[in-house]
């Protein structure tokens, strides 16, 4: 641990730092831009400069950028120095030669990191008078706005896109003062990661297009800390509302998680919240094949209550998509043996045996930040850019683990950014991926292999056998799989940190297996192995903790009439299961009435649907794939949207309850039957928490123009409504100091009024929030568990020649909620049914004919696709896309006869 | 070249219609006999400390020890591999045209000079950088590569040494900032032609991660000399410390403008006088920028300073290539110092802010200046920007070369500009 100084103090600093990290952990204001804690140093920018002494006795010093000088025993810098401070200020005036004097109107203002620096180091008055250079903008899609005249070409966008995420359509063009940041032509930005371009460009060149089409300044934004409902990763953002209305989502520090980033479908994804689709008033009819009319709420409540007292049996299905505390409100009221979790059997199934292994088996269940860390990733059947984004996005940092650990042997610290890539030359760590199709990850793995379900399964347990030879062994495998099997156990035999990664999207139990033997059988080697499963949803495993039959079990007693009423909780059951199945058994059912927040296939054969909160517009708790339990909060004020599901299912058990309507409430209700759940107060504190006796607001003290939101309606300002959930307050008042990490509804610290405000919030600059990240993990792995391997299932005859699917996910297409979001949707591809290119012409299909299969017992119709990335046998089936909804990725499958061209 | 009488040991191969020796003629002129000598009888160490010691410093502009700059190669079994070689023939120096001169004029002395710094530290890939418009050095080099892999002086176990050494010609789009050895890697490597942060210098990481040395052309070309006469013969060829011969040029209004090698060392009076033929008839010297655009402006009183790395040094100017561009007393200094600065402001790579944003806006206060819309804060600003853009301050030396010309033009010149700004126009239009 050296010692530095800093304008002549003394401080003992981490070893392997830059002195701009260490001065801005340390808490001093030193401009920059260039520099970004997840990308490291490049020193472009110049604006970090700081005067350089030698030593005690040098009073003369030099210039130098604190972001490129180690800091190692004995350095000295001074910030304040007249030299460094006039330096800075003259670096500002330089970006300014050509940036516009928009601010007053600018998209980023506000939230202008530029303008922070600015004002930062006292640059006021601009002396260039010639005239700006210009440039022409790009249409980059539907997420982002470019505005390239604002650029200060800190270089950090392209760093970001294609350094840091491995994308390949955005990059720097042209030179000197005329160098552009952009697409080589216009177009959608191809990266799933495009997104976080809006916070990563320090000033207003990419901004959020789905916010700019409302009128909304970013000081004027209602927020609140919340998780992303979009996949299984459970990324903590922080959406911001005006007018009632969600208008944007950024990401949410949280090193364990997310950290800096997040993926598009998360941060565009929300406006399915804004979608003509909400139910916005309580809808009944007498009978199923009239139209609904639009009740009030009480009498559809009272309805609801109704038909349960006149009920013969109930079942209360659950969903993975809504709360914790929603299931358990719907368990409180059907009563615990009438309560489904809301998944299929076969998805529940998979997620049960996945919690079985993260709960039983030595291997840790990976965070994002875990991943990052991996040495040797190995990816068994899942197309992580699709199915869970973000965890891709934490594979591609993985491979920079190892080469930056050789880097550092010569003597290349790992935030010597450009140097260390300099260095490996596109080296990266190993990486295997296993999958029935090409991935995005390929390219930045050592081997990819192309095989259908069942073979990466075989591959899964060789690997693993291959590593302990008391694993069960697998016979009969292909050179070209032997090989990948060998390459992979060598790698991951020396790995230090190994990380195994898979998931339920093919639908194999067994697939499961294989991925829990080969950690197992690292952790037998001594090494710590983990494991990182993704699941289809933001709650799966969440439900699975709950320990509820299946839908298919209420279905059956539906069949034998042991049930008549269905309560349905935020859950399209045809997205789950099979159209026939679920139609005859709701068709059976005498009364349905369904809680959900937008229209699905399932409220359309309700007879009672009553609207509930989205996830902006109430409070709840996720447990994610880690096995994090995280809370999320309301964002808009209460009365501007319908009610969380738990409090609509409180008040329908009514009467019958002790306890209040509280989130703490029903937290400690579902705590107290749930142990595994831990303590509910070390999620998030709960609502009576104050700091210095006040509620810890959710706009800034900046927030402007409150009294002329309703100025049209009342010049009085409005009573902020009280929240009786959450210590915090749907206010700018309250307590503007640094709430706990779970409350964080905005980044914010004086001077620093862009996303950059994060390092104050951190223990280190780039570390863990103070206090800790947010969330408790609710599984840990179990070291000294007697270890019992999976046994592989016996090989299927293949012989029989029916084409098995292969499922095919899409970032934009195959989530239920995001696929109903504006922007988002123009992104999502047509459906289709994908036919490999071997089978073409046994199928005598090809590309763009309209082609008729049978899944199971239905039919369907989509254009055929011929990809050559497809294993023979197999047809790949876009799931969530068009009809393609509650497929049985192991159901068969048949091509039917008479082709359309 | 005309017969001086002095050792010239660069340029005695050269022609006066410069068609270059094929491999035999330069084998009967005494050439490849230093990379018989280096392989047979020296070990890659034996090279270093001999060039080290006879005091070659690099002709690219800087003047650094060549041989010590060797000796920061990791050498041995251990050292990362494959290690390159990389010739410096960017020459994109405004007023700078040596290099030229040696590529198309002996292409051979490059090439032998290539093999023998390759040898010393153990490179077994070389790559010769060109400029685009450098064509015919290219072809020539081309031709001359060919035929040293003929003769077995280039390729696997050179004359029987075991030594391996291929060599390629890369012809660059061409770039000022691809003179710059990070940027030229760069540029190499296909990527961005931006400078790369020093440390790790590219001893340790240059070329595609490994060690490389870049050198400039001239620089090579003196190897084999050493090797072949040793270190005392080359510093005896020097008037100063610096070893060798030194090719200086003069350009603007004299008489012959043109290139010779002459001792290190020598004044400028006897350049420009002597060699150069003297000023043009109706034209007075009024300053000179003694090695290329980038370099501080000398005057009269500085005419008899020895034109080698320290002395120049000692006036506040640099050697830099050695080739001289004549400022004369029909021609606007103003004017002039516009026309560099929009060279410079255009040549940046725009990597970092001082040198992207600062130097255009240089040359447009300059511009002001020259068309008569100066205002007096301008100098003040062009003196900040002088400053500011020194050394240290931006990432890599360009933009602290492009304000070498300002900062001493600012200085000599001041009255001109003052006189533009009072009288609101040039006073030589």
């Amino acid at each position: 641990m050296p010692y530095v100084y800093i304008d002549g103090k003394k401080f003992e600093v981490a070893d392997g730092q830059n002195m701009l990290q260490v001065a801005l952990s340390l808490g001093f204001d030193l401009p920059y831009f260039c520099w970004h804690p997840a990308f490291g140093s490049v020193g472009a920018c110049r604006q970090c400069a700081v005067m350089q002494y030698k030593d005690e006795n040098d009073e003369k010093g030099k210039l130098a950028m604190a972001c490129m000088v180690p800091a190692t025993e004995g350095t000295r810098i001074s910030i304040k120095a007249r030299q460094a401070e006039e330096f800075r200020k003259s670096v500002i005036e330089w970006l300014m030669v050509n940036h516009p004097h928009d601010c007053p109107v600018c998209d980023e203002g506000g939230e202008c990191h530029l303008q922070d620096m600015t004002v930062m180091t006292g640059h006021t008055y601009r002396e260039f008078r010639f005239k700006k250079r210009t440039h022409r903008n790009q249409d980059l899609g539907p997420f982002i706005n470019h505005e390239m005249n604002r650029c200060i070409a800190c270089y950090r966008c392209v760093r970001f896109y294609h350094d840091f995420a491995g994308g390949d359509d955005l990059q720097a063009f042209a030179a000197h003062d005329h160098v552009y940041f952009g697409r080589y032509e216009d177009g959608p930005l191809e990266s799933e990661f495009s997104g976080n371009l809006v916070e990563v460009c320090p000033t207003g060149v990419f901004t959020d297009k789905t916010l700019k089409q409302h009128y909304a300044r970013k000081w004027d934004l209602q927020t609140a800390p919340s998780v992303c409902h979009q996949c299984s990763l459970g990324c903590n953002i922080i959406p911001g509302s005006r007018y009632d209305k969600v208008v944007r989502v950024l990401n949410r520090y949280n090193r364990e998680v997310n950290g800096y980033f997040m993926c598009d479908r998360g941060r565009f994804g929300y406006e399915f919240v804004n979608s003509p689709d909400r139910i916005t008033n309580a809808l009944s009819r007498t009978d199923r094949s009239s139209d609904f009319e639009q009740v009030d709420d009480n009498a559809a409540l009272d309805a609801a209550r109704k038909s349960l007292g006149e009920a013969k049996g109930i079942a209360g299905i659950g969903s993975p998509r809504a709360s914790l505390e929603a299931n358990f409100a719907l368990r409180e009221l059907v009563g615990q043996d009438n309560f489904y979790s809301g998944d299929s059997e076969r998805q529940k199934t998979l997620t049960d045996e996945v919690l079985t292994v993260l709960r039983n088996g030595p291997a840790r269940s990976a965070s994002l930040h875990d991943v990052e860390q991996a040495d040797v990733v190995l990816i068994l059947g899942e197309d992580l850019t699709n199915t869970a984004p973000m965890l891709d996005l934490a594979v591609r940092q993985a491979g920079m683990t190892k080469p930056a650990h050789n880097a550092k042997k010569i003597g290349v610290d790992h935030w010597h950014d450009a140097a260390v890539r300099e260095l490996m030359q596109g080296e990266r760590g190993p990486c295997f991926v296993a999958t029935p199709t090409r991935t995005k990850l390929d390219k930045f793995s050592t081997r990819a292999l192309r095989a259908s379900a069942e073979d990466i399964t075989r591959i899964g347990f060789a690997i693993a056998a291959t590593l302990d030879d008391k694993a069960p062994a697998v016979a009969g495998l292909s050179d070209e799989t032997l090989a990948f099997v060998e390459a992979a156990a060598e790698a991951l035999r020396e790995a230090d940190r190994p990380v195994v990664i898979s998931g339920t999207s093919l639908g194999s139990r067994h697939l499961i297996h294989a991925a829990a033997n080969t950690a197992f059988a690292l952790c037998k080697e001594g090494n710590a192995a983990e494991l990182a499963f993704v699941l289809p949803e933001t709650n799966s495993l969440g439900v699975s903790f709950l320990d509820a039959p299946s839908v298919d079990e209420a279905f059956e007693k539906i069949t034998r009439g042991d049930i008549d009423t269905l309560v349905i909780l935020e859950n399209d059951l045809y997205r789950r299961i099979d159209r026939a199945t679920v139609d005859s058994a709701l068709n059976r059912c005498k009364r349905i009435i369904a809680l959900d927040h937008i229209m699905t296939d399932t409220t359309g054969q309700a007879d009672v649907v009553i609207p509930v909160a989205a996830f902006t517009e109430g409070d709840g708790t996720l447990v994610n794939n880690e096995g994090r339990a995280q809370r999320f909060y309301q964002v808009l004020s209460p009365g501007k949207a319908p009610e969380e599901s738990w409090r609509r299912l409180l008040a329908l058990a009514g009467a019958n309850r002790r306890n209040g309507t509280t989130l703490d409430d029903i937290c400690s209700q579902l705590f107290d039957t749930f142990p595994a759940f831990g303590d509910r107060l070390r999620i998030a504190p709960g609502a009576r928490f104050r700091l210095v006796h006040q509620r810890i607001p959710r706009a800034s003290h900046r927030y402007s123009g409150r009294t002329a939101m309703t100025a049209h309606i009342n010049v009085h300002e409005p009573q902020p409504k009280t929240d009786p959930d959450s210590p915090l307050a749907f206010s700018m008042e309250g307590y503007h100091g640094k709430p706990p990490s779970s409350l964080i509804p905005f980044f914010w610290a004086p001077g620093w009024n862009s996303v950059q405000a994060t390092a104050k919030y951190q223990a280190e600059v780039g570390g863990p929030l103070r206090g800790g990240d947010p969330g408790l993990r609710l599984i840990e792995p179990r070291p000294d568990a007697a270890r019992s391997y999976f046994q592989p299932e016996p090989k299927t005859d293949s012989s029989g020649n029916k084409p098995s699917i292969v499922p095919m996910y899409h970032i934009y297409g195959s989530e239920e909620l995001s696929s109903r979001a504006a922007a988002l949707a123009t992104r999502m591809p047509e459906p289709y049914i994908a036919i490999p290119s071997a089978d073409r012409e046994s199928h005598e299909v090809s590309e763009g004919d309209m082609l008729s299969l049978t899944i199971g017992n239905r039919e369907f119709q989509a254009k055929a696709v011929v990809r050559d990335d497809l294993p023979t046998g197999t047809i790949g089936i876009p799931i969530g896309l068009g009809p393609f909804v509650g497929i049985d990725p192991n159901a068969s499958v048949e091509i039917a006869r008479g082709v359309t061209s | 070249m005309t017969d001086t009488g002095m050792e010239t040991p660069l340029t005695k191969n050269i022609r006066d219609d410069r068609t270059p020796m094929t491999i035999d003629e330069y084998e009967r002129a005494g050439g490849y006999q230093a990379v018989r000598k280096a392989l047979s009888d020296m070990s890659p160490k034996d090279v270093q400390s001999l060039v080290k010691e006879a005091n070659l410093k690099g002709r690219g502009g800087a003047g650094f020890n060549t041989g010590m700059k060797w000796g920061f190669v990791p050498m041995g079994d251990d050292a990362p591999q494959p290690k390159y070689l990389v010739a410096n023939a960017d020459e994109m120096e405004p007023g700078t045209f040596k290099d030229r001169l040696l590529m198309e004029g002996d292409p051979h002395s490059l090439i032998e000079g290539m093999i023998c710094a390759a040898y010393a530290i153990g490179a077994s890939v070389s790559y010769i950088f060109i400029r685009w418009a450098y064509h015919l050095s290219a072809g020539r080099l081309r031709k001359a590569i060919a035929e040293a892999y003929e003769k077995g002086y280039l390729g696997k176990n050179i004359l029987g040494s075991g030594f391996n050494l291929d060599m390629y010609v890369h012809v660059s789009a061409g770039r000022y900032m691809c003179g710059e050895e990070t940027g030229l890697l760069n540029a190499m490597e296909g990527k961005r032609a931006t400078p790369r942060a020093k440390p790790p210098f590219p001893q340790a990481s240059g070329l595609w991660g490994k060690p490389t040395i870049v050198q400039n052309v001239e620089t090579l070309c003196n190897v084999q000399h050493i090797i072949n006469n040793g270190a005392d013969w080359f510093r005896g060829l020097s008037k100063t410390d610096d070893g060798g011969t030194k090719i200086y040029g003069v350009s603007g209004r004299v008489n012959r403008p043109g290139a010779w090698e002459l001792p290190m060392g020598t004044t400028a009076r006897e350049i420009i006088e002597e060699h150069a033929g003297g000023m043009k008839d109706g034209y007075r010297f009024r300053g000179m920028l003694p090695g290329g655009a980038s370099t501080d402006f000398m005057i009269d009183e500085h005419l008899d300073v020895p034109m080698d790395y320290g002395e120049i040094m000692k006036i506040g100017s640099r050697l830099g290539t050695g080739t001289i561009i004549i400022l004369d007393d029909r021609t606007c200094p103003v004017g002039m110092l516009e026309n560099l600065e929009h060279f410079f402001a255009q040549e940046s790579c725009g990597w970092c802010t001082p040198c992207r944003d600062g130097l255009p806006w240089t040359e447009k206060l300059l511009h002001a200046i020259e068309e008569g819309e100066g205002e007096p804060a301008d100098l003040d600003r062009l003196e900040a920007h002088c400053t500011w853009l020194g050394p240290g301050n931006t990432f890599c030396a360009l933009a602290p070369g492009a304000v070498e010309p300002l900062q001493s033009g600012l200085k000599y010149f001041r009255d001109d500009f003052e006189r533009h700004i009072k009288d609101k126009k040039c006073p030589w239009r």
